[in-house]
């Protein structure tokens, strides 16, 4: 028994090992795709943040940040030309909707359309609660009529209970 | 009713739900330029004799901007559609060509990134077009280059082929992503150009 315990623990050792070397030796891969803006440190942290907020339309699921397709890349030149062009973070924003729409967005915006999208969740966590209540307070109510219970009932689970402590 | 009804409802309407929503095709994305002025741009065309071809040159014509490439594996399916089309003669199409060498993964492109060696990343474009067309069939009225993908981006392209109907006016009236198909063509297509024809650009 002691030997297998030993064994999972070096197989462990050995995987936590790995995952930290595989983390130093790839730096940068999940996370930051985006290329630096050498010279400007604040710029790159604008880039960086930006190109968190937007969806690459080729890989739905990734932002143009992690995103390493064609077009995600192409999108990080024109953010970064018009950060060095000296434009907002919103006239930037702007530009990415104007063509793509609010799909770009990796945050939809809330209005009428994307109601249902925000409200959804709360809405059905509300219903649920709703639901709970009505269902526990029925079966209450159900439980009590079918057994009642008598006084020499409950004398009888609290001399057990004590007992026990 | 029946309380164990609910559920059996429920669910139904979840299979419903599931079964709407894993149809839907996630590539379509509604773009926002339909009903809005098609960008502007200058670009040179395949044909070195002609002269920068801008948008403004169609005016007053219904006519079609079909972006595609030598690399786009859809665009070889879509071509025929395209050529069988172009005999009609009911619409000009206008080619752009989306990013011919820097776009093709097949290639090192990083030779030609940020326009280095410009010329001979145009003349090797040229070069590819011409071989394409003249073993597919030319469907188009020009075709114009855009090697750094930036008139791309302006129209919103995010993936080759797409399509654009534009009007008399220049407004986009329809856009669509992925090849064109004959019912495509079809169905939403020649109606459409039918009407801007007759309606003088008032869908």
């Amino acid at each position: 028994m002691l030997r297998h315990v030993r064994h999972v623990c070096a197989i462990l050792a050995c995987a936590l090992c790995l995952n930290a070397w595989a983390v130093v030796a790839a730096p940068d891969t999940s996370t930051h795709e985006a290329a630096p803006l050498a010279a400007d440190p604040v710029a790159e942290k604008r880039l960086q943040s930006l190109a968190a907020e937007l969806r690459c339309l080729v890989c739905q699921n990734q932002t143009i940040a992690d995103s390493n397709a064609e077009l995600a890349q192409d999108l990080r030149r024109e953010v970064r030309s018009m950060i060095q062009a000296g434009q907002s973070d919103q006239q930037i924003i702007d530009f990415m909707v104007n063509r793509y729409g609010d799909f770009v967005l990796y945050r939809p915006p809330v209005k009428g359309l994307t109601l249902l999208l925000w409200g959804g969740p709360i809405v059905l966590l509300l219903l649920g609660l709703f639901g709970l209540i009505r269902h526990l307070r029925q079966r209450n109510q159900i439980l009590m009529a079918q057994a009642p219970v008598s006084a020499e009932g409950l004398q009888r689970a609290e001399a057990l209970l004590k007992q026990k402590d | 009713m029946n309380k164990f009804l609910w559920p059996l409802i429920g669910f139904l309407a979840l299979v419903v739900l599931l079964a709407v929503g894993l149809n839907l095709n996630p590539r379509d994305i509604p773009s926002p330029l339909v009903g809005k002025p098609a960008p502007n741009f200058e670009l040179k065309q395949h044909d070195t004799k002609a002269p920068i071809f801008s948008p403004a040159a169609m005016r007053g014509k219904v006519w079609m901007l079909n972006v595609w490439s030598t690399w786009c594996v859809s665009c070889r399916q879509e071509h025929g559609v395209l050529v069988s089309l172009s005999k009609q003669k009911v619409l000009p199409i206008v080619g752009l060509n989306y990013k011919e060498i820097r776009g093709d993964s097949e290639l090192d492109s990083t030779r030609y990134a940020e326009g280095k060696h410009l010329a001979e990343e145009e003349s090797l474009s040229r070069q590819r077009i011409g071989q394409w067309l003249s073993q597919h069939g030319d469907p188009y009225a020009l075709t114009v280059l855009d090697l750094d993908g930036r008139v791309g981006i302006d129209y919103g392209v995010y993936g080759v082929p797409e399509s654009y109907v534009i009007d008399q006016n220049g407004i986009i009236r329809l856009k669509h992503t992925g090849p064109l198909t004959p019912d495509v063509i079809a169905q939403k297509i020649l109606p459409l150009v039918g009407e801007l024809q007759r309606n003088g650009g008032r869908p």
